[in-house]
């Protein structure tokens, strides 16, 4: 599978928690009706992502309730991964149990302006800034988190896990 | 062996003699908690054609968000989560008894010790009586809930000993605070904390608690106090059973030990629009507040309606502000009841409402309007958490959230009340 991700950014600061990324009001709304409502200390954010885009952010990035609309609701949006300089780590386990790139990676809110091009590889961690020149280290994930995220989340490692109990007899 | 209680729990879990900090382990769980998110993950699951869970015994399922369900669709949301109860053979249907930490506490479902996962981030509060509890998502409950297992990384360990003769009208939320603003709210992240120190030791179960769910702010994955003859007297109470005591070795090794002296501590406000924007009460007094909450599962408990009560007696609520009140659990609203708080406190003009997180995550019962001022004992006050996203949230403790109420603005709670309960 290919591990490496490129796109523009949208830049946010420290300290955006999951209440902002997906209003308490929200959470059972159906997407449509759930979608303008996401990231809207950014109000020109949602008009205007992407997919394929990709978030820098600073410390702490989702921050707060172990809700799984915040990372969902972002990935919805057609966001393809988040760096930041690091996470809060309901959120973060969040999104490797749905499948979606987030890497934490000191220093990358500092090394990036709001629109440039980044390339990140989520199997090594090497995080590029195409537009600037520069190259940094994210923590990479484990074996068993890529693992986890390849398969297309935790429901789909525990269907498989299923069925191969149901092979065995 | 060298092991923090997250180690130890952590080891034994995964069936090894020993971990340390930044290993990866499989562990079994010993309690799995569900609010509200049980439905999703009900739903989840019967898509894969699973329709039973890896033990009914260690499955818990509360309904503390939404209760009593203030939209049809909530209402819903309920009759489906009554029906899988059913259909998936929970024993531990706990219903409406309040909001799921306190109910599972004082039940006695927690043991010190217990790895306990809930689908809810303040599930750090069960290291109020030792046991390692923490916060995951729906995906991850919908596995837990089938397996009964899951991968966690074995967390380092901070410390912080509390230490000193806290001043009166201080409270176990006032020193949450202050680590929330002397520390930030990522003092703990990716760790675990173990609470120690003289003045931990003397706390109350209830003053524990308070400061073990606020873990959650601090970034921590759990939030630990030894469990010590006050937890086995507690626990003992709760469930007749009696509870083993539980703490670190005597050599463990930690990540940073903090000495904390609180004995010059003020009041601690956190204001908008995080929990770690801290300030001593002095720097916010005057502030004029519309809504006073005591509530959710921070600080809701039969001590915290003690002081409540204290501050409001022979008081009135000022005309304009208006006070919420939620308790933690029915059963606390009971021992309320019978203790004479509840009465104190609708004589001063308070509402009270049926328990359960209440205004706290801004669905229902309290939800604030823009503009509005907001002095809370909640644990978050992040922007448009309890309602409008032109709201403003403050964080105190019971005492000056009462105190607040009376005023009709911030003030210092020690010119109302001169007790603790730090000692």
């Amino acid at each position: 599978m290919e591990t490496t991700i490129r796109g523009r950014i949208w830049k946010f600061g420290d300290n955006v928690d999951t209440d902002v990324m997906a209003p308490w009001n929200t959470l059972s709304l159906p997407w449509e009706e759930r979608r303008a409502t996401v990231l809207q200390v950014r109000p020109d954010f949602v008009e205007h992502v992407r997919p394929g885009d990709l978030i820098v952010a600073g410390r702490n990035w989702g921050c707060g309730s172990s809700r799984e609309q915040a990372p969902e609701n972002i990935k919805l949006l057609g966001i393809a991964a988040v760096v930041a300089d690091s996470f809060g780590r309901i959120y973060f386990r969040n999104c490797i149990a749905i499948a979606f790139p987030n890497l934490a990676c000191p220093g990358i809110h500092a090394a990036c302006e709001e629109g440039d091009e980044i390339e990140c590889d989520i199997r090594s961690g090497r995080v590029r800034n195409l537009s600037r020149g520069l190259e940094l280290r994210a923590k990479p994930y484990t074996e068993d988190m890529l693992a986890i995220i390849q398969q297309g989340g935790l429901l789909e490692v525990l269907k498989q896990r299923l069925a191969a109990a149901a092979e065995g007899g | 062996m060298r092991m923090t209680m997250a180690e130890k729990v952590l080891a034994r879990t995964s069936g090894r003699t020993t971990v340390a900090a930044g290993d990866y382990v499989t562990a079994r769980i010993d309690r799995v908690m569900c609010h509200e998110a049980f439905t999703l993950c009900a739903l989840s699951l019967l898509k894969l054609g699973v329709s039973h869970v890896f033990d009914p015994e260690r499955v818990i399922v509360i309904l503390d968000h939404y209760f009593p369900a203030p939209s049809e669709q909530m209402a819903r949301g309920h009759a489906l989560a009554r029906q899988f109860v059913q259909q998936f053979g929970i024993r531990h249907f706990l219903g409406h008894a309040g909001i799921c930490h306190q109910v599972l506490t004082e039940q006695g479902f927690i043991r010190p010790g217990d790895l306990v996962l809930g689908t809810d981030s303040h599930s750090t509060t069960y290291g109020a009586v030792g046991a390692a509890g923490a916060g995951i998502g729906l995906t991850e409950m919908a596995y837990v809930l089938a397996t009964g297992e899951l991968w966690l990384q074995v967390p380092p360990t901070i410390r912080f000993l509390l230490e000193g003769e806290p001043s009166p009208g201080i409270m176990s939320k006032d020193v949450v605070l202050h680590l929330a603003g002397k520390f930030g709210t990522e003092v703990a992240q990716y760790r675990a904390i173990e609470y120690a120190g003289p003045v931990a030791a003397r706390l109350s179960i209830a003053s524990r608690m308070t400061m073990a769910n606020m873990g959650a702010e601090l970034g921590a994955k759990f939030a630990f106090f030894a469990a010590d003859e006050i937890t086995r007297s507690y626990l003992g109470e709760c469930s007749g059973e009696p509870a083993s005591l539980f703490g670190p070795d005597a050599d463990a090794v930690y990540d940073a030990t903090h000495h904390i002296d609180i004995s010059n501590l003020e009041p601690q406000i956190a204001c908008p629009h995080n929990p770690g924007n801290v300030k001593p009460v002095s720097e916010v007094v005057g502030l004029r507040v519309h809504q006073a909450f005591l509530g959710s599962c921070t600080n809701a408990r039969l001590e915290d309606f003690a002081v409540a009560a204290a501050i409001l007696r022979g008081r009135k609520v000022h005309p304009d502000t208006r006070l919420l009140i939620t308790p933690a659990s029915q059963q606390v609203y009971l021992e309320a009841t019978k203790s004479g708080y509840t009465e104190i406190l609708l004589n001063a003009g308070a509402a009270i409402t049926a328990s359960g997180c209440g205004a706290c995550p801004g669905g229902h019962n309290g939800v604030v309007a823009a503009d509005e001022v907001c002095i809370s004992t909640t644990n978050r006050n992040f922007r448009g958490r309890m309602g409008s996203q032109d709201a403003q949230i403050y964080l105190g403790s019971p005492a000056t959230v009462a105190a607040a109420a009376v005023a009709g603005r911030i003030v210092d709670p020690r010119e109302y009340w001169s007790g603790t309960n730090l000692s």
